[in-house]
């Protein structure tokens, strides 16, 4: 799963993402991490995250099996980090999202010093990562480099969609809807807190990044490239 | 995919099944209403006869028309390879590849002097059917690259040796799905150069990966070079912080030890 390395965009455009996640390895330490992946979570929050989330149940804002038809009017786009940490009921992966270089960095030094054993990604621009290991006093032990798209690439949509749709690297969010969110803030219909609250639903594993969907859709809004 | 639309004769909404990937994201992304669907219909005819439309959130189902369909060989294929909530029963693991690097500090997947290819097909939102994908294996098998074991493509293929996949799966069409291969660091740019003589003949998007395993500084000296070679600017990367261990087993007493 691949779901956080090939976002689309420069080394600058990540300057507001972070993600770090937990995960452990199938029949090598999977046993008994349940505890290590609550806590990684727990911890996270103390750091201010902009998205917390697990790959089997979602993210902090999640669609809702019952809406009421009030909604369309006050539509609650609230975080709900507890729902994540208490949802969590088997070895997954578990993410962390960060706006800010300081908090990521804060973090993960954190992480190291509670020792849980699970494996600890940075997925960001190379200089962010290596930043991040370089505060916490680590040496970065792998890297999986994204080389981006190639290929058939006249079938991809511009490069404000594909910011917004690589955001979920499962590809729930579909280049449409990042098409038309970006539409309807561009008509005033919606603010870019609200389509990027809209985007965000969709994502299945919590790595989507409200705060950097939100610049770049206020970004789309008055260019169009 | 673009796999729904309002079909014009209908006037439905429905599914071009051909094209759906069966990532299950209209039923699990969207939120639903439940409202009675002959009065939504009714409100709708209403409003567009005075030329007027209602502005609902653009994620909610208002009656909840989606189903999950039950499917069946060869089409499950499909879910497995694009709903990332459904684990491969291949892998175990959510998603459409293995943990790669990820979890390199515990497993040692990729060691120093290698490089761990992922070859992905169809991403973003574009789809790929494993005609397109066999392609691929085709030319990487014939290079004598191995595939990684743990993979759900390589699951599919009916003859390891040259990379061929199950016949009756190939029209499938997928979200996105992973080809894993691991190489000497020397044959990092044949593989890379092999790559890109195949997406000339398919007809989708190709994402490539390269997991290193760094040196003790935590540097990588030798396969970042190669790929700026090569013409790749590297931007963003996965980085493995070396935080995880395998889990110590405690060997419990026996029992019947423990009473003597």
């Amino acid at each position: 799963m691949t779901n956080t390395l090939h976002r689309f965009g420069d080394a600058a455009s990540f300057r507001d993402d972070y993600v770090v996640f937990a995960i452990a390895a199938k029949g090598k330490n999977d046993q008994g991490s349940l505890e290590g992946l609550r806590k990684f979570l727990k911890i996270a929050v103390e750091y201010k995250p902009v998205n917390l989330g697990d790959a089997r149940h979602g993210g902090a804002l999640r669609p809702s099996r019952s809406l009421n038809p009030l909604n369309h009017w006050r539509r609650d786009v609230s975080l709900d980090f507890q729902a994540v940490i208490d949802g969590l009921d088997h070895p997954t992966t578990c993410a962390a999202v960060f706006d800010n270089r300081p908090a990521a960095e804060d973090f993960v030094k954190r992480i190291k010093e509670e020792d849980l054993g699970l494996s600890v990604n940075i997925s960001t621009s190379i200089d962010g990562a290596e930043q991040c290991c370089h505060h916490a006093c680590i040496p970065r032990h792998s890297v999986g480099y994204s080389l981006g798209f190639e290929g058939a690439t006249e079938k991809l949509p511009n490069s404000q969609v594909l910011m917004l749709s690589t955001m979920c690297g499962h590809g729930m969010i579909s280049h449409s809807l990042a098409k038309k969110m970006i539409d309807f803030v561009k008509e005033g219909r919606r603010t870019p807190k609200d389509a990027a609250a809209t985007l965000m639903r969709f994502c299945s594993c919590g790595v989507f990044n409200p705060s950097r969907a939100e610049r770049i859709i206020e970004d789309a809004r008055k260019k169009t490239t | 995919m673009g796999a729904i639309y309002i079909d014009p004769s209908l006037k439905r909404a429905t599914i071009n099944d051909d094209e759906c990937v069966e990532c299950y994201s209209c039923f699990n992304g969207l939120s639903q209403e439940h409202l009675n669907p002959t009065m939504v219909r009714t409100i709708r005819k209403l409003l567009s006869l005075a030329r007027i439309r209602f502005d609902p959130e653009p994620d909610v189902c208002p009656t909840a028309a989606f189903e999950p369909n039950e499917l069946a060989w060869p089409r499950v294929v499909r879910r497995a390879f694009s709903d990332p909530r459904v684990p491969h029963e291949s892998t175990g693991v959510e998603g459409r590849g293995t943990e790669e690097v990820k979890t390199n500090d515990v497993t040692g997947r990729v060691q120093l002097g290698e490089a761990g290819f992922t070859i992905e097909f169809g991403r973003p939102g574009v789809g790929v059917r494993f005609r397109e994908i066999q392609e691929m294996c085709w030319a990487l098998a014939q290079a004598k690259v191995a595939f990684e074991k743990k993979n759900p493509v390589t699951s599919l293929m009916s003859d390891l040796s040259t990379g061929t996949l199950r016949e009756d799966i190939l029209g499938e069409k997928v979200l996105s799905a992973i080809v894993e291969i691991k190489v000497p660091v020397e044959r990092v740019e044949e593989v890379i150069r092999l790559v890109w003589d195949v997406e000339k003949r398919i007809r989708t998007v190709v994402t490539l990966g390269v997991g290193v395993r760094c040196e003790s500084d935590g540097e990588d000296h030798v396969v970042a070079p190669i790929l700026e070679r090569l013409g790749y600017k590297l931007e963003r990367a996965k980085t493995n912080t070396g935080m995880g261990r395998v889990s110590r087993v405690v060997e419990q007493p026996k029992k019947d030890l423990v009473s003597a």
